[in-house]
């Protein structure tokens, strides 16, 4: 047996974004030795791509919203499909979450008199969103890093996670890596493990996801022992670029349109208007003259429609392109300059601004934008407790993109920030908790470690066989493909049987150069995770005979109550990433009558 | 779709040379777009360190030609006809390829001593758009470290970086020192440890930064200013002695209570 260099903590979190970073304060300040592994440098994670804002009901713009109506309009942006222990404990908490991140140096934009200022997104009934003008995401990530480098907290950079490890009576005990810049392979024991690791869009061809969303959590925790639930529904956002084809995906925020940005066909019509789900008709203005009202005053007028849930819009934008109105590039327009002055445009979307000056030679506050949806987010994930966000799998939590049921069957805008941090502090409180308790395993089984080394470093040893990056490029565009934003049977079982032969190719792969910095090799070790998490979403669109939220079949195209009473929920046969999978009918949480009734209120 | 030739340093630290390929591009390509095709087809293993790919994390510092840019946010056509040239930032260690070692950064990270705010009252803090905007400038920092990259206090002098924290944590220092809740003093600390004094005020920095913070004129001359103030202000200087305020070593103010 070989001599890995080891490591260990009471806490050991993987994942070093929002959450991660989160549950690392938490566990850190309860006096808990704490490690973050995380496969990019430190403040390089997602999180940072987030733009437009965090989700809390502070009231400081209209002292009318509160928790009950944030909860509210969370459920019904996730089409009740939501863990809704998780959104209400979400819609109380964020505000105290968000507060004391001004503790630790966030500097949010104000309002006149000083307060946090908040804007309007899409499904929020008020203005909700604490922002930096439209890099939110990066505030968030400096101010959690700052915080827990001025904690003393250990960080391993670039250090890519390849399997959890049990102990030998079947608790997480730890888990197996490997440096990027070495390749030489280190085990971590812990009593606790936290999984942050964020989302899966990297397997589809057009993503707002860095080459890090690969659903490395989400795979592990199955593999593990754990459950994934809800991963039919992927959130398509609605404005991605679309030109030059070398940005396609990249997101164009949300605060586009809830600072006055609208959706524009290629005929010039605001067209949303013609696709306002019955759902939202009462609460969604019917005329531009209404619709403009609203910005200035919500009292004056009602929301207006480009400012519906995100898979609402998305479905809209794809359906006006498909009836051949769209733009030359195959997307719709967005146009804020002919709305809003060139100083409020820069002023409040700087980034936007930039992004497309540079990248498209698009000056945004004269011309419009061309937009189209582009896979985003992954509101399925691990099954987890809403209070302790611990997993099926003993001494394993989990929070953030990677945990499932917060969001329902689709995410509002905003409302992902304010996830890591409450739900980041929970995990760190529930792994606290899990580690004092003193049921938890420290000692690794080094069977598993050896099987997983061995397994990564297989590639090295095929002289002949496949170039990863040829599996990857036709993984994203069968994907896209076949299980994107429009599902139908004939497609998805043709995935499916496809995903089978993705497997062998896997097992397949040949790797060239050495282990140091290799980023074919470290493809090669992100494939397996990929086709877990594209195996589960296959199944679960297969299986999901109806059309909810971020999940649409074609052949299926209304909501169907009886599917409204539970998750599909997967797992896995002897822990394996090409083993079977397992899929149950999980029951909804049952909602208190009084949380009920908050759904039926006009607030 | 044309071809394009792009000349890569390729090595470790024991040592390199540059390889060439030869590859298409396409309409509006960034660079990182066409190292990503060498990766995909002819070199699988050359190493370069990326995330966003929307110049929003700074992960893809390199030099282009010669000067300190993102990859993924430098646009080939508007790179001069002919050969590119792709070499890893020079200040840094090498690890591979176009990756270097930045943990330089990291330890000066460690050596900023954390906000030191009055307790929240009820409902957060207030303060103002105009006392919150100056620091927010410098919180538009990507950390691509591209300004350490091209300052010459450590690009051209190994032996400063063990007392320089270099224009990213000049910001970052003027950044707390302007905060409207901070209650910390560092000036003492900017002066004798981090080395402010050593920046001559090129303003290299201001020019690579890529989201163009005006680092020397908003951040490292202000802070200059107030250093100095400090130093020489008679009454602060009394204020201190009285006081007996110990210079607070970076790794003690770190580990102050948390709020």
């Amino acid at each position: 047996m070989t001599d890995y260099e080891h490591h260990e903590y009471d806490v050991l979190i993987i994942g070093a974004g929002g959450a991660g970073l989160r549950a690392a304060i938490e566990a850190g300040q309860r006096g808990l030795s704490v490690g973050i592994v995380t496969k990019s440098l430190l403040g390089k994670a997602h999180t940072v791509m987030a733009e437009g804002g965090m989700a809390a009901a502070m009231g400081n713009v209209y002292p009318e919203d509160n928790w009950k109506v944030h909860f509210r309009d969370t459920m019904r942006g996730g089409k009740y499909l939501n863990n809704y222990r998780m959104a209400e404990l979400h819609a109380k908490e964020s505000p105290e979450r968000v507060w004391e991140l001004e503790q630790w140096g966030a500097l949010f934009d104000r309002t006149k008199d000083g307060k946090i200022l908040q804007r309007d997104f899409g499904g929020h009934r008020y203005p909700r969103l604490a922002h930096v003008g439209d890099r939110t995401g990066l505030e968030l990530i400096r101010t959690l890093q700052q915080k827990v480098v001025s904690m003393g907290t250990d960080v391993y950079m670039e250090c890519k996670v390849l399997k959890l490890v049990h102990d030998p009576n079947g608790r997480v005990a730890g888990c197996v890596a490997y440096w990027r810049p070495t390749g030489e392979f280190v085990t971590f024991s812990a009593k606790s493990v936290i999984l942050a690791t964020g989302g899966a869009g990297k397997s589809w061809k057009f993503t707002s996801n860095s080459w890090e969303g690969t659903g490395d959590g989400h795979a592990m925790a199955l593999w593990a022992g754990a459950q994934l639930i809800d991963m039919e529904c992927i959130q398509f956002h609605p404005t991605g670029m679309v030109w030059p084809l070398s940005v396609r995906g990249l997101l164009v925020t949300e605060s586009v349109r809830g600072d006055g940005g609208v959706l524009r066909n290629s005929e010039g019509n605001r067209f949303m208007f013609n696709y306002v789900a019955d759902m939202f008709r009462a609460e969604t203005a019917e005329t531009e003259e209404e619709a403009d009202k609203w910005y200035d005053d919500h009292t004056a007028g009602r929301r207006p429609p480009e400012l519906l849930p995100r898979d609402e819009v998305a479905r809209a934008i794809n359906a006006e392109v498909k009836a051949g109105r769209g733009t030359p590039h195959g997307g719709v327009y967005l146009d804020i300059a002919s709305r809003r002055s060139p100083e409020f445009i820069r002023r409040r979307l700087p980034s936007m601004y930039h992004q497309f000056m540079e990248l498209a030679g698009v000056d945004i506050t004269t011309d419009s934008m061309e937009i189209g949806p582009t896979c985003h987010y992954i509101m399925g994930g691990v099954k987890v407790d809403a209070e302790t966000a611990a997993t099926l799998a003993p001494g394993l939590f989990a929070a953030g993109e990677v945990a499932g049921g917060m969001h329902g069957a689709n995410r509002l805008g905003g409302n992902s920030l304010s996830d890591l941090i409450v739900f980041g502090k929970r995990a760190g409180m529930g792994a606290a908790d899990y580690v004092e308790s003193g049921q938890a395993a420290t000692t690794l089984d080094m069977g598993e470690v050896e099987e997983a080394v061995k397994e990564a470093l297989a590639p090295f040893e095929r002289t002949s066989g496949e170039n990863p990056y040829d599996i990857q490029r036709d993984l994203q565009e069968m994907m896209q493909t076949n299980v994107g934003i429009i599902r139908t049977e004939s497609e998805l079982e043709f995935a499916a049987t496809e995903l089978d032969t993705f497997i062998e190719r896997v097992k397949n792969i040949a790797v060239k150069g050495g282990r140091a910095y290799n980023p074919g090799w470290n493809l090669a070790t992100d494939l397996p995770a990929m086709l877990t998490v594209c195996r589960s979403v296959t199944r679960g669109a297969t299986l999901r005979k109806e059309s909810r939220g971020g999940h649409t079949r074609e052949d299926y195209p209304a909501a169907d109550p009886a599917f409204a009473k539970f998750n599909f929920a997967h797992s896995t046969n002897g822990g394996n990433w090409d083993s079977p999978f397992d899929t149950v009918e999980s029951p909804l949480l049952e909602m208190p009558d009084d949380l009920k009734a908050l759904l039926e209120e006009d607030h | 779709m044309t071809d394009v030739t792009m000349r890569i340093w390729r090595g470790d630290a024991s040592g390199g040379d540059f390889e060439s390929y030869t590859v298409s591009q396409n309409e509006g390509e960034v660079v990182l777009d066409v190292i990503h095709r060498i990766q995909a087809t002819e070199a699988p293993d050359l190493a370069c360190r990326w995330n966003c790919k929307a110049g929003k994390c700074g992960s893809c510092s390199a030099e282009i030609n010669g000067k300190p840019r993102l990859m993924c946010m430098t646009r080939m056509d508007q790179l001069p006809e002919g050969e590119v040239t792709v070499t890893p930032m020079k200040t840094f260690p090498i690890i591979r390829d176009l990756v270097t070692d930045v943990s330089f950064n990291y330890v000066q990270a460690q050596k900023v001593p954390a906000l030191l705010p009055p307790p929240m009252p009820e409902g957060g803090y207030r303060m103002f758009q105009e006392d919150v905007e100056r620091g927010q400038e410098f919180r538009k920092c990507i950390e691509c470290f591209l300004c350490q990259d091209v300052c010459h206090v450590i690009r051209d002098h190994e032996d400063n970086k063990a007392n320089y924290s270099g224009p990213r944590f000049f910001i970052r220092y003027a950044e707390l020192e302007m905060h409207p809740l901070d209650q910390n003093d560092r000036r003492h600390l900017v002066r004798e440890e981090m080395g402010l004094g050593y920046c001559n005020i090129t303003k290299c920095c201001t020019e690579v930064c890529p989201e163009h913070i005006h680092i020397t004129d908003n951040a490292i001359i202000p802070l200059k200013e107030r250093v100095v103030d400090a130093a020489y202000d008679p009454i602060a200087w009394l204020g201190r002695t009285i006081r007996r305020k110990k210079n607070r070593s970076a790794a003690d103010a770190a580990v102050q209570p948390a709020p």
